[in-house]
């Protein structure tokens, strides 16, 4: 898994929980929640989703690093390559 | 006591037969049926009624993946009613508007579809979704209403079970002649198909519907009729004081005449004629009326061996008295059990009768049961009526819950 595949994952997630955003203009460095309609609520489903897809874990404490893409992908790379 | 006359000025609706009131009525003058066989979890092919509006017409992608069925159903219907009321909702002081929808349940939906879930991921409940609560809580479908249209006033549902519909109706009446809001948008809804549940119980109580045409399942009064049903659905109506409809120069489909809620008090289960007749009676008495002025009787007949002659009973104790029958008919027999909105969506479906002089009939009817012969049933073909100033429909529930709302032609 490289940081490109993580961030693409997250964006199919973000595109489910949030069916009415335009994602192709995502910057990655941005916060997520600067540039799309995302509320508390939204970074729940997207832990959730990582859960069920993936099985992934972000505990409460780790969440401030989904905050954007960029983030996202570093905080995520490594736990999915230690779960391969 | 002289009181406050209360109106009905928009229509909004969503059955298995229509999606609007000119297309629910078109269809019960052609005998169009809105039943289909549908794949119930855990159950197989059942036949059931679904409605096919649009629900992103009125929502985001977003809001109806995070709320309900019923939510979608009820927003719906309120926008559509709106829209025919003509009411402009930025104009209105939105802490005044009302939102109250009958429902028969909320929430087993969500939570059977959690619980299958959670069931792919060997029952852990660290995959319950957090969307869990509000999406059951009893006041959902009307919450949900509230912020869509960004109404600030009371928003809440009120549970009744099968009597829902005509509850929504009568509490607007309730509330606005108190003085409470200054519109009312209200009616009944139910999502019950999406639950396996509901179909279980009623097969466990040998009550749910079967036949090899789905068309032909829901069958009041036929002799071989074997169940219910079970149909979800939507109908709100916009409600207003006589004086503030005709402030605002409102088309006016009808008045509340009057009305009457009451319990059995002896079953479960089983209705009781005897409360059911009495509710009729007394729902006359409030309206002012004898069964002399009641033109058209719209049935809450479910299809059930016993409960369809129950009913019939009431009837004819209460329509004994008059020198010809009232038109009486039923809406079920095309789309189905409709729940929490049935009492709404079957009151719409007579209410162009005030207009067109024409009385749906109920359907499927080959062999009328000997129980079920009353005077005046308008039986599988619509009959053109010389007079109708007045209808009445009954709704009754479950722990003996009976509602009959009639309403009258507007005159000023």
């Amino acid at each position: 898994m490289t940081k490109d595949e993580c961030r693409k994952l997250v964006i199919d997630i973000i595109s489910d929980i949030a069916p009415d955003e335009d994602l192709t203009t995502v910057k990655p460095e941005v916060r997520l929640r600067d540039q799309l309609q995302l509320d508390s609520m939204d970074f729940l489903d997207i832990v959730m989703e990582l859960r069920k897809r993936h099985g992934i874990e972000v505990p409460e404490a780790d969440y401030t690093q989904l905050a954007s893409l960029d983030s996202c992908a570093d905080y995520l790379t490594p736990k999915f390559q230690t779960k391969a | 006591m002289k009181q406050t006359r209360i109106v009905i000025t928009g229509i909004g609706l969503t059955a298995p037969n229509g999606n609007s009131l000119m297309e629910f009525r078109r269809n019960l003058l052609s005998g169009v049926s809105g039943i289909t066989m549908t794949e119930v979890r855990y159950m197989g092919q059942w036949p059931a009624g679904l409605c096919k509006f649009d629900p992103l017409k009125h929502q985001k992608k977003k809001d109806v993946r995070i709320g309900t069925r019923a939510g979608s159903i009820s927003i719906y219907c309120a926008r559509e009613a709106l829209a025919d009321s003509g009411i402009a909702l930025e104009s209105r002081d939105k802490s005044r508007i009302g939102v109250y929808l009958g429902i028969t349940e909320h929430g087993n939906v969500e939570t059977e579809n959690e619980v299958y879930n959670i069931s792919k991921f060997n029952y852990d409940t660290k995959f319950w979704t957090h969307h869990h609560n509000p999406r059951t809580v009893a006041n959902s479908p009307a919450g949900e209403v509230s912020l869509n249209l960004g109404s600030t006033g009371p928003a809440y549902t009120i549970g009744a079970a099968c009597a829902a519909g005509n509850m929504g109706l009568i509490h607007a009446a309730q509330m606005l002649r108190l003085g409470e809001v200054d519109l009312a948008i209200a009616g009944g809804v139910s999502e019950s198909p999406q639950t396996f549940g509901i179909f279980a119980g009623f097969k466990s109580q040998n009550a749910l519907a079967s036949h090899v045409d789905p068309t032909k399942a829901s069958r009041p009064f036929d002799k071989a009729r074997n169940g219910i049903v079970i149909s979800e659905g939507g109908c709100i109506y916009t409600i207003e004081r006589l004086e503030d409809a005709q402030a605002r120069g409102a088309k006016i489909y009808g008045e509340i005449a009057g009305y009457c809620v009451n319990s059995d008090a002896t079953d479960y289960v089983l209705p009781n004629p005897e409360r059911q007749a009495q509710c009729v009676e007394k729902a006359l008495v409030n309206a002012g009326m004898t069964v002399d002025d009641i033109d058209i009787v719209n049935t809450h007949a479910t299809s059930t061996p016993q409960g369809d002659i129950q009913e019939c009973e009431a009837i004819r104790a209460v329509f004994s008295k008059r020198k010809e029958a009232a038109a009486i008919n039923n809406t079920k027999s095309f789309i189905g059990h409709a729940m929490g909105a049935a009492g709404a969506l079957e009151l719409a479906g007579n209410i162009p009768s005030f207009d067109d002089l024409i009385v749906h009939p109920t359907i499927n009817v080959d062999e009328l049961d000997p129980q079920c012969d009353i005077p005046g049933l308008v039986i599988n073909h619509p009959r053109a009526v010389s007079r109708v100033d007045a209808i009445l429909n009954n709704s009754f529930g479950m722990l003996g819950i009976n509602s009959t709302l009639i309403i009258k032609r507007f005159r000023s």
